[in-house]
This record gives structure tokens, C-alpha cells and sequence, in this order.
């Protein structure tokens, strides 16, 4: 069993940065968080100090609504388009690759390019507002990106636009390998296509609801670089998520505990999605 | 006959008489899609135009007069902090970044696929069920020790200090990709081979590797995507002389002072676009391929 040996040395580095580079550090990081740590790590345990210091902080407040907007809007609005999309393609159109190219490739730019172009596209002196009026329409207001109320939606337009292709792939995969038995005898009864895609083909779906959920759910409290490229954060903090709070404390403002603390709960948060997830993916592929 | 059955339908079939409904779907398709290219269609537009035709005109006009100036700029002449540089020593930054990064990721999980689905050993499902959670964990709970360990090691401000963390977050898709692909190869020619003598290595190198070049296109496809576009750690981990190309365009743009030069950029952001754009239009069908495999599938 000298191959057995060599398969176990040679998969322990692998092993060894997993274990080190993001279990440890997240045992690090949760230390930290009950430290009073600030510029720089500091070693004694100070209970929940920062836990209460953060949930007491305003911006932290801010941060965890627009979290809720956002990503409430961006995964709703994302399934919903990406459903819509497959769909429409479904129906056995012509140049059926092109349009899936087309909705597809946002998701080949980063995220910062994205935030880049609908930074100066929802701009009002510059971008659409402006063009619509040169199109004639001079009471046509968009302004959004401006207003500390409404930003947050312009976030979640951008990063709709650069996901729902993604969804839509997803879905197309799940379409394809509908049962077409079922499908076949609803036809034969005359049923009609938005009937059968009801009644039939969308339960079928459960899924890969579940899938692009949880990716949605992980890629929002993720959500950095879009926030960053296309507002900053702002106006003023308008635009924070926990990812910019996390930054901002651990980075900027030397309160490392804090920003840890709140690194933690987004770690909670995706975990309470993701876990359950990929227990049952686990189960699923063990057991054929 | 036929009947116009759902196979059909899934398969291409006979092409649907073109009616009013037919007619509103491919109005349906061609609104979307002229709604999905916009954002790039207005970088690429307003890159060739004059600063004053973006001021005083339409941002979806075409130019009147053509200028590649901005793209000029945008490459070696843009302010990015404190040095004229453009954006090109950042180009270059990201491809040194990306292609150790790629290859070292790639062959670490396509040898710990072929491990993880060949040996068994104990603890094994663990060790892959935590590299799989390693996937989705949020980067910021991480940033604090990667940054003192940086440090440690001296590498902090680096390119290489960038290309071991993109490696070292990089493993849990890696394998994850490799396993799966490896879980579903015939077992009969790995057990053959086996019987006629071959090791560890000889399995790998004659039996896995040559019947992997799929899984070693979406994997390097979807590693170059995912690292070129990277920001968090970029910004997290590297300074003037190590940024990448994310984090010198978002520096680009957000601090520029003075001026707002739009046309510089737009030409940035699709310099910064143009090669996970060509790699896209490139192998679209293994993209696609690869972003299923990398969230679908456990």
C-alpha cells in the first residue's frame, strides 16, 4: 500500500493550507472578535465587548438594512429574470446561442468594470437621465445613485444585470431535463404552453430554486466590489453593506474587534444558508 | 407523424409558424438583449469619444469625432495615485498574478481530485466536505490573519503574496471541479491499469490527465475569470507597485481629482473587461460549463 502512503503525503499540504488558511484564521478572526483588539491585534479576552459595541453602532444598522434591501431585491429580481429568461429561450427560438451569449457574458466582467459603467450610466449629468432628454423627454428624472433613499436600488440593478444570465443558465440546465413524458400527455390534452410551464415544468424546478438561491444568498453578503466601484458607499454611508462596515472598522478606522465581530456574523449568516445546502448535496452524492 | 412531442420541442424540431405570440416573444428577447449590451456598448462608445462630446452630448450617441486618445490614456498616461502611469505595469501585474495562480491551483486539484475520488483514507469525506464550505465562506473573515501572516512571511505588498492566497482559496474549486469529473471516469481502465502495474503516478500522468483536457478547460477558465476579476484581496493585500488591475481601475476612477474624465474611464474598464471578455467568446460553451460546475453540483 505504497501508493495509499504517497495519495495521503501528497494531498496533506492541500489538507493542511485548508485547515490552517480558513478554519484557522476563522478561529483567529472569532478570537479576535473577543479581544480588544484595535490597530493592531491585541491578545486578552475581553468577553463580548465589540459583539455589543457593534450591534449598538448605527452604522452597523445602516448596514444590515441595506443588506435586507438589497439582497431581498437582488435574489428575488435575479430568480425571477433568470427564469423569464430561460423560459423565453426555451421555446426553440432562432439563434438561440447568440441570446444566451448575450445575457450570459456580464458574468465574465468583474465587478468593478460592472460598477464602473452603471456608475456613470445611472448618473444624472452624464448618463441615461441625461440621454432621455436629449430624446425629448425633459421630465424624465433618475437620479437614484444621488439620493441617500434610493441608491441602494441601484446596487441591486447592476448586479441584477450582471447575475441573471447566471440564473438563466442554471435554469435552461433544469428546463432541459424536465421529464417530457408528463409534459407530453399534458400537451395531448390540450393544455396550453404557460399551463404546462405552471402546473408542470416549474415544480420540476424545486431544485435548482434551491441551488441559485443559496449562490445568490452567499454572493450577497459577499457583496463588496460592486458597492465600491459603482457608489463607494455612499452618499454619505447610504450604500454600506457588512462587507464595507467590515473593511471600513478593521482597515480604516482601527477597531480590528469590531470589524472581526462583524465578520463573524456574516460568516453565521452564509453558514445558516450554505450548510444545510451542503449536508444534503453530500448526502445526495454519497448515496447516488 | 411525428407528434409534436416535448422531445422534439427540447431537440430543435420543426420550426413554429411565426404568429403575433411568436412575433411578441422575439420582441421580448431582442428588448432584453439590447438591454443586457447597453453598459458595454456605451463603454466602448464613449471610450472613442472627446471629453466635451460626453459633456454636451448624448451618452449613447455614437461619436461624432473618433478618438482613440482615451484608450491611449487609460493604457500609459492615466493618473493612478501618485504616478502617470496608465493602467499597463497593473495589466501586467494581474497576468503575473493570474498565471502562477492558475496553473499552480489547477494541478493542486487535479491531484487531489484524483486522490479524493481513487484512495480512501480516513477523514476523507471531512476533508472534502471542508474544502467545499471553503468555496463559500465570506473572504472578510479571513482578511485579518491572511493580512498578518502576509506579513510573517514577508510577502505582504506582493504579487507572490497575492498569488499564494489566490492558490490557497483557489484549492477548494479546484478540487471540488476535478473530484466530480474524476468521480464519473470508468473505473475499469483506472483498475486495469492498476493490475498491469501502473502507480501512483503512472495513473495519473497515462490514465486520468489525458482524458481530463474538459475539466482542465472549465477549471482554468473559470480560475482565470475569478482571479483577473478579484478586488477584495488586491485591495486588501498589495500596494503601488503589486496592484492589480481591478484595484489601479477602481482607483482610477474613484480618486481621480479634479476633472472626471468619463471616455479615460470607459476605456479603462473595458481594458480591464477585454481578456475574460475575449476568454468568454471564446469557449462560451466551457464557461457556461464551468460556472455550473462550480455551484450546482456538491
Amino acid at each position: 500500500m505504497r501508493a495509499h502512503l504517497l495519495a495521503r503525503l501528497l494531498i496533506s499540504p492541500s489538507a493542511l493550507l485548508i485547515l490552517v488558511c480558513v478554519y484557522g484564521y476563522i478561529a483567529f478572526t472569532f478570537y479576535l472578535s473577543f479581544t480588544p483588539s484595535t490597530l493592531l491585534p491585541q491578545y486578552e479576552l475581553t468577553g463580548g465587548a465589540s459583539y455589543k459595541r457593534l450591534v449598538g453602532l448605527e452604522n452597523w444598522s445602516v448596514a444590515l438594512s441595506n443588506l435586507w434591501v438589497f439582497a431581498s431585491l437582488y435574489i428575488g429580481f435575479a430568480l425571477v429574470l433568470g427564469l423569464g429568461l430561460a423560459i423565453l429561450i426555451d421555446q426553440k427560438i432562432r439563434a438561440e446561442s447568440a441570446f444566451r451569449s448575450i445575457f450570459l457574458y456580464p458574468m465574465a466582467l468583474s465587478f468593478i468594470v460592472t460598477g464602473t459603467a452603471w456608475k456613470w450610466l445611472l448618473d444624472p449629468g452624464v448618463g441615461l437621465e441625461r440621454s432621455v432628454h436629449m430624446f425629448g423627454w425633459t421630465s424624465f428624472s433618475f437620479s437614484w445613485i444621488k439620493d441617500s433613499e434610493l441608491a441602494i436600488y441601484c446596487v441591486v440593478i447592476a448586479a441584477v444585470w450582471q447575475t441573471s444570465g447566471f440564473v438563466m443558465a442554471m435554469f435552461l440546465a433544469g428546463l432541459r431535463g424536465v421529464d417530457s413524458e408528463q409534459v407530453n400527455a399534458a400537451r395531448v390534452d390540450g393544455a396550453k404552453t404557460w399551463q404546462i410551464y405552471l402546473r408542470i415544468i416549474i415544480p420540476q424546478l424545486g431544485p435548482v430554486f434551491v441551488s441559485a438561491f443559496v449562490i445568490l444568498c452567499h454572493m450577497a453578503v459577499k457583496s463588496y466590489d460592486l458597492v465600491i466601484a459603482l457608489t463607494n458607499g455612499g452618499p454619505g454611508r447610504s450604500t454600506w453593506l457588512p462587507s464595507v462596515f467590515m473593511y471600513q472598522y478593521t482597515f480604516t478606522r482601527n477597531e480590528m474587534a469590531v470589524g472581526a465581530a462583524s465578520a463573524v456574523l456574516m460568516l453565521i449568516a452564509i453558514g445558516v444558508v450554505v450548510l444545510p445546502y451542503l449536508y444534503n448535496e453530500m448526502n445526495k452524492a454519497k448515496h447516488g | 407523424m411525428a407528434s409534436p412531442n416535448a422531445a422534439a420541442r427540447r431537440a430543435g424540431g420543426p420550426p413554429v409558424p411565426f404568429g403575433v405570440a411568436r412575433l411578441a416573444l422575439y420582441a421580448a428577447l431582442l428588448v432584453l438583449a439590447l438591454t443586457f449590451l447597453m453598459p458595454v456598448y456605451v463603454m466602448v462608445v464613449n471610450s472613442l469619444k472627446p471629453l466635451d462630446e460626453i459633456r454636451s452630448g448624448n451618452l449613447l450617441a455614437l461619436p461624432i469625432s473618433w478618438t482613440i486618445d482615451p484608450w491611449l490614456m487609460a493604457w500609459s498616461t492615466a493618473q493612478i495615485g501618485v504616478q502617470p502611469t496608465g493602467l499597463k505595469p497593473y495589466f501586467i501585474n494581474s497576468f503575473l498574478l493570474v498565471i502562477p495562480s492558475v496553473v499552480l491551483s489547477t494541478l493542486i486539484g487535479a491531484l487531489n481530485g484524483y486522490i479524493l475520488t481513487q484512495y480512501r483514507f480516513r477523514g476523507d469525506h471531512l476533508l472534502f466536505a471542508a474544502m467545499l464550505f471553503s468555496v463559500f465562506i465570506p473572504y472578510q473573515i479571513v482578511l485579518i490573519p491572511m493580512a498578518k501572516t502576509l506579513g510573517l512571511l514577508g510577502l505582504a505588498g506582493t504579487v507572490k503574496g497575492l498569488v499564494f492566497v489566490n492558490v490557497v482559496y483557489g484549492i477548494g474549486f479546484t478540487t471540488l471541479f476535478f473530484r466530480n469529473y474524476y468521480a464519473a471516469f470508468p473505473g475499469e481502465l483506472v483498475r486495469s491499469a492498476r493490475m498491469d502495474g501502473a502507480g501512483f503516478f503512472g495513473i495519473l500522468w497515462r490514465i486520468l490527465l489525458p482524458n481530463s483536457s474538459p475539466i482542465i478547460v472549465v477549471t482554468v477558465i473559470w480560475q482565470f475569470t475569478n482571479i483577473w476579476n478579484e478586488f477584495l484581496f488586491g485591495a486588501s493585500f498589495s500596494d503601488y507597485s503589486s496592484y492589480p488591475l481591478t484595484v489601479a481601475l477602481n482607483n482610477l476612477v474613484n480618486s481621480s481629482t479634479g476633472v472626471k474624465e468619463y471616455n479615460v474611464h470607459f476605456a479603462g474598464a473595458f481594458i480591464a473587461a477585454l481578456p475574460t471578455l475575449i476568454v468568454y467568446l471564446l469557449s462560451g460553451k466551457y464557461f457556461v460549463r464551468g460556472l455550473m460546475a462550480g455551484s450546482v453540483k456538491g
